[in-house]
């Protein structure tokens, strides 16, 4: 779903094209408002939605999920650490909305700090581990962690 | 210079009547200019359909004293302070502008109405006014049009590639820049010079007031407007369709979004600022 910007609400300050993975974020050289110069190589990651102080950067649903005409509206509040979709129909009936984690750990305070790591020995480079493997993936705790053994279960649903 | 008043000098040689008839001249440009603006690109009429298209969504009326509240909010956290800017530079720039031109605009139709003749003496602090609100609007227009604006400092476009859309600052910018030379050479008493920078200075100022229907002059009065529809918006729950915002601590959302207690716990910590850390600098 690639994202659009509602030039009424942009006021044009380019936090969209600073974030913008992609660099398809840019302000139009005569509106000086912000677009997607190319959806087709968006690749979705709305950080521009997140990024965007007016709320006015948007999603186009995919017609598969929603009739056209609909309307998807996204808002990711960092301090509560949530995102919240909201998807209506163009008839107004169907309205549903989505709350979901997008972190359980304040901002910034799980960062790896590999600069203070020691750098790797001749071996280490040599071998075919990764770094800090077998640690990272803690396979020295006792095999490989799984849904069973963090006590969680495969629930129904879609699964990506 | 900054204590002296330049139109008392000036009425040497145009009569006040002339700079009154300028001013009246320039008010009814600024409102023709918004009318034709307003209908030309039916503005108005976005802006009422889009009020009714909320209202059809509000989950709860919004009362009178509600509205007078939000009204309320709007002039002191919009127009006052300009609060809906979130970077800070363009808050400063765009604080030093509005007050530059609100402070200029008046101490010019004062000091031309009340003092624009050789015999009276304006209080001093009219026209070191008028100079001090020359400088902020130059100072914060200048800082905007060579560092924020963020197709020079984003897009890599040069600071002299013009657009119709430069209009209102490249004439705002010229009329303080060409008023302050104007009023230096005139206390310099450099003649040629001062009616030079006096002719660029009227050129400047009739074009910032004479294009408010091709340039972004009349955003200063539908801009209040629709941040006071926005506020009303979020008032009465139709949020421009934007999700509810929840309290993740509510047993009621925690049970409507089980994720948010099997994964953040009962009582989500405070994440901090994500993004918002740094600076959006990164091109």
């Amino acid at each position: 779903m690639p994202t659009f910007v509602y030039m009424t609400r942009c006021d044009g300050c380019g936090q969209c094209v600073d974030i913008c993975p992609s660099d398809i974020m840019h302000i139009d050289k005569t509106l000086r408002r912000a677009y997607n110069l190319e959806p087709n190589m968006c690749w979705e990651c709305y950080s521009c939605v997140k990024a965007c102080p007016h709320h006015a950067i948007d999603v186009r649903g995919y017609a598969d999920f929603a009739p056209l005409g609909h309307s998807v509206r996204v808002d990711r509040d960092e301090e509560k650490g949530t995102i919240a979709w909201r998807i209506k129909f163009r008839n107004g009936k169907k309205d549903m909305e989505l709350l979901a984690p997008i972190t359980t750990k304040p901002w910034g305070t799980a960062i790896p700090q590999l600069s203070k790591e020691a750098a790797p020995s001749n071996e280490m480079r040599n071998s075919e581990l990764l770094f800090n493997e077998p640690k990272y993936i803690r396979l020295d705790e006792g095999g490989l962690h799984t849904l069973e053994s963090n006590g969680l279960k495969m629930r129904e649903g879609v699964y990506y | 210079m900054f204590t002296s008043n330049p139109f008392s000098e000036l009425s040497a040689f145009i009569p006040a009547a002339v700079m009154q008839a300028y001013i009246i001249l320039m008010v009814l440009m600024v409102i023709g200019g918004t009318v034709l603006d307003m209908m030309h690109k039916k503005s108005a009429q976005y802006f009422f359909e889009n009020a009714k298209k909320a209202q059809k969504n509000a989950k709860r009326s919004v009362s009178t004293g509600e509205k007078a509240t939000i009204a309320v909010k709007v002039l002191l956290d919009e127009v006052l302070t300009s609060g809906e800017f979130c970077n800070v530079k363009r808050r400063l720039s765009h604080l030093l502008t509005m007050y530059g031109f609100v402070i200029f605009v008046v101490t010019t139709a004062i000091l031309i109405f009340g003092y624009a003749t050789p015999e009276a003496s304006a209080p001093v602090i009219l026209p070191l006014l008028w100079h001090i609100g020359a400088l902020m609007l130059a100072v914060g227009g200048y800082w905007f049009w060579f560092f924020i604006r963020v197709d020079v400092s984003a897009e890599g476009l040069t600071w002299y590639r013009l657009e119709r859309t430069d209009l209102f600052i490249v004439s705002l910018l010229a009329t303080s820049t060409f008023g302050l030379i104007w009023s230096f050479t005139q206390s310099q008493g450099i003649t040629g010079w001062s009616t030079l920078f006096f002719v660029l200075f009227i050129i400047s100022s009739t074009t910032l007031f004479g294009s408010v229907f091709w340039s972004k002059f009349a955003h200063m009065f539908f801009k209040p407007a629709a941040a006071f529809q926005k506020r009303v918006t979020r008032a009465d729950g139709s949020r421009e369709n934007l999700p509810a915002e929840y309290d993740l601590t509510d047993p009621a959302v925690q049970a409507k979004f089980p994720d948010i207690p099997e994964y953040m716990g009962k009582n989500p910590a405070y994440m901090g600022h994500g993004i918002k850390r740094e600076p959006a600098n990164h091109y």
